[in-house]
């Protein structure tokens, strides 16, 4: 279905609007609908932890495009509503409200939902997540009277909210389960970095504990109690303990899932009329040993929306994109380029003392990731280094002196 | 509201209000102009936003940043003296009339 047809994507994320933009400028004609659960037009997630938070950002800047877009490329967006069911042998995909959507091709889009703390007292007011918009609404509306936060979970999001959270002079603790932050993220000596960072900064740190309950008074969050004894004060408790993919829908299709939907190297399903792009994806990748991998962000929902989109008009290709990540803390901008764990060698670029600095981060030999400390000029460098396998001794990337950009240079030009 | 001319690689112009205080990319994405693809939103990550000012507006601009430059040498498409980020130049008033041509591609 090179140029007809129709196609069906469930979720109206980052990947899901990518794919639907990507088939139109591919100049796919045919009939193409996004369905999604949320209330609102496909919008910018990462700044909802950043820069929305902080009140420099809007709803209105966060859409992904204007509502004029969809009707210009005939993109039909039927939000609010959720899929409920695939009935795969007739090739539709049933909605919540009973109405059903014929498809010849289904992109599933559906991302993750939040982990869940599963300890008594989560379901006090006050005890919020953070992932959609909505969710951002509710902590912003509560931010301006609390005094106090506990974060669970060091992870990316928890840190992110931390540093927000402490920008507003509010006291921050965070709970953390590992011994370290982002324990799986990041390599020791960025962990080690950013946890004195964000202690300079005033934030406190509970590591190698859990939040084993928490305290209330009339239905409201007092405190968060760790398995370690501790009971901290909390007006507002921010739960960051990971996600889980949206694979139920495929999963009661039939499809082959194993945390998350199970595609091969060109993202198709056990079924050869349906996709999994995004969040809910689990792929062969190549920076992985192709083994099946799972990535949450902006870069791998992109690239796989545009890839799947890519063969639908006649141009497949195996995927390959290069994973790359970042995270604002308060002035700390970390890039991650590759997929840096596990590694069993890493070295420093740079003082960590001055805050700029970027770890190579090796495995068997090869440069597998580069985390980025404010020095996006070696993380642009490292998405080229890693993506094209150029040789670059661990020595190297450590002296200062070595001239990366040079190096790429060479490459380019050979 | 200044008026910014965006030319894509065809020769199609197309000119656009954009508020102040707002970026180019903003600008252009929240009226819907293709070829600008902006993938990390503004966070000055991703060289997707990539732009060719005029020659003649080239001077008149704030600075590139370190983080900017070093971005633009990730950029898809060739690199050249006149190269910015959208997402880096706000509008003022004194930038009406600017014009800006994108890249043949931004990723």
């Amino acid at each position: 279905m090179s140029a007809g047809g129709t196609i069906v994507v469930v979720g109206a994320g980052q990947a899901g609007f990518q794919a639907a933009a990507s088939l139109r400028e591919a100049g796919f004609d045919g009939s193409l609908t996004i369905v999604g659960d949320e209330p609102v037009a496909p919008y910018q997630r990462p700044p909802l932890s950043k820069a929305y938070l902080a009140g420099k950002a809007t709803a209105g800047t966060l859409a992904l495009r204007p509502a004029s877009f969809y009707a210009d490329h005939r993109i039909a967006l039927r939000l609010g509503t959720r899929a409920a069911a695939l009935d795969r042998a007739g090739r539709q995909v049933a909605l919540a409200s009973g109405e059903r959507l014929a498809y010849d091709h289904l992109i599933l889009a559906t991302g993750a939902r939040n982990r869940p703390l599963p300890v008594p007292g989560a379901d006090l007011a006050g005890v919020l997540q953070l992932r959609t918009l909505a969710d951002a609404d509710s902590i912003q509306a509560r931010l301006a009277g609390v005094e106090t936060v506990v974060v669970v979970g060091a992870g990316f999001i928890g840190l992110e909210f931390a540093a927000v959270a402490a920008a507003r002079a509010i006291a921050v603790t965070v709970v953390e389960a590992a011994g370290s932050v982002m324990s799986r993220a990041v390599s020791q000596a960025t962990s080690a970095f950013f946890r004195q960072a964000h202690e300079a900064a005033g934030i406190r740190f509970v590591l190698g504990a859990s939040a084993e309950r928490i305290a209330g008074a009339d239905g409201r969050v007092t405190a968060v109690e760790t398995t370690d004894g501790r009971s901290l004060p909390a007006d507002l408790v921010l739960v960051g303990i990971g996600v889980v993919p949206n694979a139920d829908l495929a999963a009661e299709a039939g499809l082959a899932v194993a945390d998350g939907i199970l595609v091969d190297h060109t993202l198709l399903t056990s079924d050869p009329a349906v996709s999994a792009i995004g969040d809910c994806a689990v792929f062969p990748s190549p920076f992985a040993g192709r083994a099946p991998t799972r990535i949450e962000s902006v870069q791998n929902a992109v690239d796989q929306a545009r890839c799947v989109a890519a063969r639908l008009t006649g141009r497949a290709a195996p995927y390959a994109a290069l994973p790359w990540f970042w995270s604002d803390q308060g002035r700390l901008k970390l890039q991650i380029a590759g997929l840096a764990r596990p590694h069993d060698r890493a070295v420093t670029r740079g003082d960590p003392a001055t805050g700029a600095f970027s770890v190579f981060c090796y495995r068997h030999g090869h440069l597998v990731g580069v985390e980025s400390v404010n020095r996006p000029a070696d993380h642009m460098i490292a998405r080229r280094l890693i993506a094209e396998r150029l040789p670059l001794a661990p020595e190297q990337a450590a002296d200062p002196a070595f001239d990366l950009r040079a190096l790429v240079r060479a490459a380019a030009a050979a | 509201m200044p008026t910014i001319t965006f030319i894509r690689p065809d020769g199609a112009r197309r000119d656009l209000a954009v508020a102040e205080g707002t970026s180019l990319m903003q600008g252009a994405t929240s009226q819907g102009l293709d070829g600008i693809v902006a993938e990390c939103g503004g966070n000055a990550m991703c060289a997707t936003c990539h732009v060719y000012v005029d020659e003649a507006w080239a001077g008149r601009l704030p600075p590139l940043s370190e983080d900017e430059d070093a971005l633009l040498e990730g950029a898809a498409a060739e690199r050249l003296p006149t190269s910015r980020l959208s997402c880096q130049i706000v509008a003022t008033a004194d930038l009406d009339g600017l014009v800006v041509r994108l890249p043949d591609r931004q990723v």
